[in-house]
């Protein structure tokens, strides 16, 4: 197995490079060129190298780029938006962070491009509420680039103009879903609108709008300097290029690592993260952030991180969040917090996901806590079933999707908790029986 | 709190500040509608008022040509904003995946210790509140702890009863987290 070699970086070469996040030095390490080479292109060459790259969106669902940006009429007569999604706030996942602290103008480089290939003149940076230091750094490098008419009008005398503007969240998960971040950028609470019509043909404020990834958006500024055909020469045969990766749980070096895809999950734990923490024995590993299901570590031995190949494991790459559990971390815990954070994040539009996701978690901490039946996996398995595939937006299928990996791949661990509610209840209604005290819980209320 | 803050029982008497009222209207100006300054301008008052009460709520509606209702909603739906006065620092826990399993339970008790207080308590004298947090982009330096603005990272409970100490010692946050 061959490593990505730090000169071969596309996302991260030279990103501890002291300020960085300055004009000048983001310009002397060859920034804005492909900005400029953008420009003496078509449009449509510009979608064309993109759809050549194989790039697929990296903000979880996966998106093919090139083909989101070809679907968007141009000749409606409506102005079009392109929103980059810096919302990432899935659980596990803190890659756009990284680009956006330490090289924000890769990001606006990106955008400039992305906004001429698409024919827009007003983009937006939704960035989360919480990255308020993200949020400076971008601001000011906003301000660079505008006084370096590299944003505004006719930009270096190529007729295109844009203007950028970074937007604030304010502590909402589901704003980072698209449709949920269009109802916020319109100044309404963020919630998820029914698609059809697709963002691409009416989206903010009914026009056609582009919703990008802050990832997906720095990667097109090496495409175009280098061709969509060599970035297509990285990855696998049909996942194509370099991601990165988030590690974190209990490996020795947890951080952002960027990799070809196709790389052996077993590498990006043994040999990025330096394997496990004080010689733990793995558990379990949440290979694409906390709504992926997990993987066993016979499966880790074997996955390789390629959008098919992880599929076959009845995962996904999802945002790039991998989350390292060992043995002595009780799995009921884990799956406790991230169906609390899906019931906490729900919207509250779609009734299987509002009614669900509050179920999945009561059950679970109920299991946790030694007051599940045995009818209690089936219930679950039941309740997450139905929430799949029935509502406006994926959060519901994000909240199901873990639970019902967790269940499958590791039901002996959920057995053992029911087993154990079962001895404390018998052990109490003999005390009961004994006429002694109990002051045993039972039942957990719901 | 401020002086302001006591003021803003009156509506009428409702109004930012000169420096305020300029980044508000220069904010305004970057969008295609009114409403989409919604968010950054309730981050003007709430960084002015210190949190959203009703009747600046209204005043914000008031500014945007929006229904007192539409805000009101608004402002409960996003989690940043505060409704109530949380004292001069927010210590705003993880408690996701991540954190939890490099112990930011350990973090909640240090609180409990120290301080006294649960979610959403504020101490008696107002100096410190807590709020547990989903994952806030930082997993990778598990547990962390975003005080007011700032992230403090690769904390265990040692180091974070001392970085409360300092703090209730009159330290500041950049100071106590280099
Ligand atoms: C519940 C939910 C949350 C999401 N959160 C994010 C997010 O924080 N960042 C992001 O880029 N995409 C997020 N997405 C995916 C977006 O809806 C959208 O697919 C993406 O921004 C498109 O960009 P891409 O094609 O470049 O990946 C989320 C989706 C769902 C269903
Ligand atoms: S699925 Fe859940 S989060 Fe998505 S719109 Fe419906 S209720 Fe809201
Ligand atoms: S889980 Fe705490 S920062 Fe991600």
């Amino acid at each position: 197995m061959k490593l990505l070699a730090p000169e071969r970086r596309i996302l991260t070469k030279g990103i501890d490079t002291p300020n960085l996040n300055t004009i000048e030095v983001y310009e002397k390490q060859g920034g804005y060129s492909a900005m400029k080479k953008a420009f003496g292109m078509a449009p449509d060459a510009i979608i064309g190298e993109v759809k050549a790259s194989g790039l697929r969106g990296r903000g979880g669902a996966g998106f093919p780029t090139g083909m989101k940006w070809g679907f968007v009429p141009f000749n409606l007569g409506k102005p079009i938006y392109l929103l980059c999604n810096a919302d990432e706030s899935e659980p596990g996942c803190f890659k756009d962070r990284l680009l956006l602290e330490k090289n924000p103008h890769l990001l606006i480089e990106g955008i400039i491009i992305a906004s001429f290939a698409v024919r827009s003149h007003k983009s937006y940076i939704y960035v989360r509420g919480e990255y308020t230091l993200a949020a400076k750094i971008v601001q000011k490098a906003i301000d660079e680039a505008y006084a370096k008419g590299y944003l505004g009008k006719n930009i270096l005398g190529s007729k295109h103009d844009l203007d950028l503007v970074l937007h604030r969240g304010a502590g909402a998960y589901i704003c980072g879903e698209e449709t949920g971040l269009i109802s916020s950028l319109e100044g309404k609470k963020g919630y998820p609108r029914l698609k059809p019509p697709f963002p691409a043909v009416s989206g903010f404020l009914n026009c056609p709008t582009v919703v990008n990834n802050v990832e997906t958006l720095c990667t097109v500024p090496w495409i175009i300097q280098n061709g969509g055909a060599t970035y297509a020469t990285y990855g696998t045969e049909k996942s194509k290029g370099t991601r990165l990766f988030c590690l974190s749980g209990w490996v020795n070096k947890p951080g952002v690592y960027e990799e070809e895809l196709g790389l052996p999950l077993k590498v990006m734990i043994d040999h990025y993260g330096g394997g496990m923490k004080d010689g733990s024995k793995l558990k379990a590993v949440i290979p694409g952030g906390s709504s992926t299901p997990p993987l066993t570590p016979e499966e880790v031995d074997k996955c390789l991180l390629d959008y098919d190949h992880i599929a076959t494991f009845g995962s996904f790459l999802g945002a790039g969040g991998i989350i390292v559990i060992p043995e002595h971390i009780p799995l009921i815990k884990i799956l406790e917090r991230i169906s609390e954070f899906y019931w906490d994040e729900s919207c509250g539009q779609c009734t299987p996901c509002r009614e669900g996701t509050g179920w999945l978690f009561k059950t679970i901490r109920s299991i946790e806590h030694h007051h599940g039946h045995k009818e209690d996996i089936d219930d679950l398995k039941r309740t997450a079933t139905s929430m799949m595939g029935a509502t406006i937006c994926a959060l519901s299928d994000a909240a199901a999707m873990p639970v019902l990996g967790f269940l499958k791949k590791f039901p002996q661990d959920f057995q053992a908790l029911l087993d154990e509610a079962e001895r404390k209840r018998k052990v109490s209604a003999g005390r009961k029986l004994d006429g002694q005290e109990t002051t045993e819980m039972t039942e957990v209320t719901r | 709190m401020s002086d302001e803050t006591k003021k803003s029982e009156d509506v009428t008497k409702i109004a930012f500040t000169p420096e305020r009222q300029k980044a508000f209207e220069a904010t305004v100006a970057k969008y295609e509608r009114k409403a989409s300054a919604l968010l950054p301008t309730l981050y003007l008052a709430q960084e002015q008022f210190g949190f959203l009460s009703p009747q600046v709520m209204v005043h914000v509606g008031k500014l945007l040509d929006m229904p007192p209702r539409e805000v009101f909603e608004a402002a409960s739906f996003y989690t940043m904003f505060r409704k109530k006065d949380m004292g001069q620092y927010l210590l705003q826990v993880c408690q996701n995946v991540s954190c939890c399993m490099m112990g930011s339970d350990d973090l909640f008790q240090v609180i409990k210790e120290e301080l006294g207080i649960g979610p959403d308590e504020v101490t008696a004298d107002k100096k410190f509140s807590l709020q547990p947090v989903q994952c806030l982009g930082s997993c990778d330096t598990a547990p962390v702890v975003q005080i007011n603005d700032d992230y403090v990272e690769r904390l265990d409970a040692e180091k974070f009863r001392a970085l409360i100490k300092k703090l209730a010692a009159g330290e500041k946050v950049a100071e106590v987290n280099s």
